[in-house]
């Protein structure tokens, strides 16, 4: 009896020791293969309200991890992306960042697309300690920094765009403006920063306006703005309204008066709905929107056109300031896996030092105080001419 | 611009209200038509305007035809749509009560917007004026004449509608079956085919104003919903079935909204229509033409 169960003991062990072996071999084995992949986790809006932002944000995203795993890699790793579409929805998105950093264990986060999805996560990047590098504007993703200090983002704040222009309309002596802005988070926004900044720049706001997203016609609006005495006009929008403010300035008779647009405003689509109308409308844009204009020593031609030829080769559609932003956020953290390895504390620290880092929407120069890199200068001033951009003098 | 001062802001204001307020009265006219013949306020309403739209882009674009054409065929595609939804909706759920069918064209409203989405995609269409030329300035205003053209198609729609229902026999044993439906058909009224013909009329008129909008205002999916709304606003408070009352509550809530973006806040300009809806519905329930007694007869 007592030595059967020693046998029986006897041969558990032995099976067990066995078993130890094999794992035993098998670690080293896949650490000699070497191509572990380095993970980049990603969320993008790709369907819903802002899918036609999240579109080529995913689009550049899976171009980019292909053409780095074609090159082999970093430092031998492969790039493993693993996105999510969070469906523009705030709760699916804040799920799909929990899946990322839970299940998924990335290092490192690209995303979210829009502002209000970006605000719903940045605590989930504070609470885990994992980098995210959102695509979305408001600055609030990145401000109180103390409370910020695992986020970052790569798209331009307002108030660059803002500084921008007014720069713009103090070097053609204008003082005098009327704006008018759209009632929903992009508008009311960009309403704050143009109100906050007149004063420092030197500029009277003479008339505020606003309208609904879906309002249909601008007229009155434009007819106080006229009745006012400004110099120019500000519309700040997105969507048909930034195409109707154009339509009904011209049919107003208003051309004595400027009309500026704000970034929402640089997409072709938008020149094309306009048709002739939008001839003279001035806005800033990043100078990913107009690489081809760009003089050949500018230190971001290089990476613009090249991005430009690969994407547009590949997808057969014009290259966007949105997918611009996914090639930063992406780049960024290409970097950084490249410089300290897949450590989500090490990447932050490298973000937050990362230098002239040059990108598509501008050259990014980040700092324990700046999470976004970026300043009114890596704008420029454009004009509508013939139908096309042009760069405005 | 100066010297024009404050008469010509005043008459900018009236152009524009007046001009949107004309679209706001065929959508209130659509939702009429439909409501005396049935006690149905298809919300599905503001879904025409926007198909109008879309669909006079598409055969303008797609199909190369000239704008008048377009508009015509626009205008027939979207009848053709509230064929579909009498025939094959609201007919399958006749025995349902009234309530159930309002719920049901919310649905198919829901269910064109879907379609419309997956067939022209989510952005904006544009549409040439109907006639060539930028806006005139007379005397400080500037005229779009694309808001003649909407003006124009909104006078026709009334006076047609007017002999309609006055002179022809349709339209006549159309305003029986608003009366009194089970009278109607005692006398020999084919109520379900004056039902179906409601449908399609309004679907018609609503089509029409899509498309004599587009060149002013773009046109995309979604832009049927708010539309509907203010249509819906003017048709109350104009009262209920009430042709001439809501072309002057529809002009009347364009010019409200105008005149209060121009001299008091754009940012209220929505609430205005809103708020002169809850205050119709507050002190003269019945709307501003409705008869108190009339109102009390109808199930809704």
């Amino acid at each position: 009896m007592v030595g059967g169960r020693l046998a029986q003991c006897v041969g558990r062990w032995s099976r067990i020791v066995l078993w130890v072996c094999v794992l035993a071999l098998m670690v080293p084995a896949g650490v000699l293969a070497g191509g572990e992949p380095y993970k980049i986790g990603a969320v993008f809006s790709v369907t819903g309200g802002a899918s036609f932002l999240g579109e080529p944000e995913k689009r550049t995203a899976e171009m980019i991890v292909e053409q780095v795993n074609a090159q082999g890699g970093i430092n031998g790793h492969p790039v493993e992306l693993i996105l999510y579409d969070d469906e523009t929805d705030a709760t699916k998105c804040n799920l799909a960042v929990k899946k990322l950093i839970k299940r998924d264990k990335v290092p490192v986060i690209i995303g979210p697309t829009t502002s209000g999805n970006s605000l719903a996560v940045v605590g989930l990047a504070e609470d885990f300690k994992i980098p995210l590098i959102s695509c979305a504007a408001s600055y609030k993703i990145v401000e109180p920094v103390e409370s910020r200090r695992w986020v970052f983002k790569v798209a331009g704040s307002d108030k660059h765009v803002v500084g921008k222009m007014y720069d713009y309309m103090k070097a053609k002596g204008i003082s005098r403006i009327g704006i008018m802005t759209v009632s929903d988070g992009f508008g009311a926004s960009g309403r704050e920063e143009l109100l906050r900044l007149a004063q420092e720049y030197g500029i009277t706001v003479v008339a505020d306006e606003r309208y609904g997203p879906k309002d249909t016609d601008l007229t009155a609006q434009l007819t106080k703005i006229r009745e006012s005495g400004a110099q120019a006009v500000v519309n700040w929008s997105v969507g048909p309204t930034a195409v109707l403010a154009v339509k009904g300035w011209r049919d107003l008779k208003m051309e004595g008066m400027p009309l500026f647009q704000s970034h929402g405003f640089g997409s072709k689509k938008y020149l094309e709905l306009s048709g002739d109308a939008a001839e003279g409308v001035l806005l800033p844009l990043a100078r990913v929107n107009v690489g081809p204009l760009l003089p050949d020593d500018h230190p971001q031609k290089k990476v613009i056109m090249e991005y430009k030829q690969a994407y547009e080769a590949k997808y057969q559609e014009p290259i966007s300031s949105f997918g611009g932003h996914a090639w930063d956020s992406m780049h960024l953290a290409l970097a950084a896996l490249k410089a300290v390895g897949p450590d989500p504390a090490k990447i932050r620290d490298f973000l937050e030092n990362t230098k002239n880092f040059v990108g598509q929407h501008g050259i990014f120069n980040f700092s324990p105080q700046d999470h976004n890199g970026l300043s009114k200068d890596d704008l420029e001033m454009v004009v509508v001419k013939k139908g096309d951009w042009a760069l405005a003098q | 611009m100066e010297s024009a001062g404050f008469g010509a802001a005043w008459l900018q204001y009236a152009l524009g209200g007046i001009t949107i307020g004309a679209i706001y009265a065929l959508v209130a006219i659509g939702y009429n038509i439909i409501y005396n013949v049935t006690e149905i306020i298809n919300f599905a309403q503001g879904e025409f305007v926007m198909l109008g739209g879309l669909f006079a882009v598409f055969f303008y674009e797609a199909c190369g035809l000239p704008i008048l054409a377009a508009f015509l065929a626009a205008v027939a595609a979207v009848a053709l749509t509230g064929l579909v939804l009498e025939r094959y909706v609201i007919r399958n759920a006749r025995q349902a009560t009234v309530l159930s069918m309002i719920i049901i064209t919310i649905a198919f409203s829901i269910l064109l917007k879907g379609g419309a989405m997956l067939a022209w995609g989510k952005d904006p269409y544009r549409l040439p004026p109907f006639t060539g030329g930028g806006s005139i300035l007379w005397n400080g205003v500037a005229v779009q004449p694309q808001a003649l053209w909407v003006l124009g198609v909104s006078g026709i729609i009334v006076v047609c509608l007017t002999l309609f229902f006055r002179r022809s026999v349709y339209g006549k044993a159309m305003l029986a079956c608003a009366d009194n439906p089970a009278a109607a058909r005692l006398v020999g009224i084919p109520v379900r085919t004056m039902i179906f013909l409601s449908f399609m009329l309004s679907a018609a008129i609503g089509a029409a104003a899509g498309v004599s909008i587009t060149p002013i205002t773009l046109m995309e999916y979604d832009r049927g919903a708010l539309l509907g709304l203010k249509g819906f606003g003017a048709a109350v408070l104009g009262g209920l079935g009430q042709f001439f009352g809501a072309l002057v509550a529809g002009l009347l809530l364009g010019l409200a909204e105008s005149f209060c973006a121009g001299y008091v806040s754009s940012g209220y300009k929505d609430a205005v229509a809103l708020v002169l809806l809850l205050l119709a519905l507050f002190f003269k329930p019945e709307g501003l033409f409705g008869s108190k007694e009339a109102a009390g007869l109808k199930r809704f």
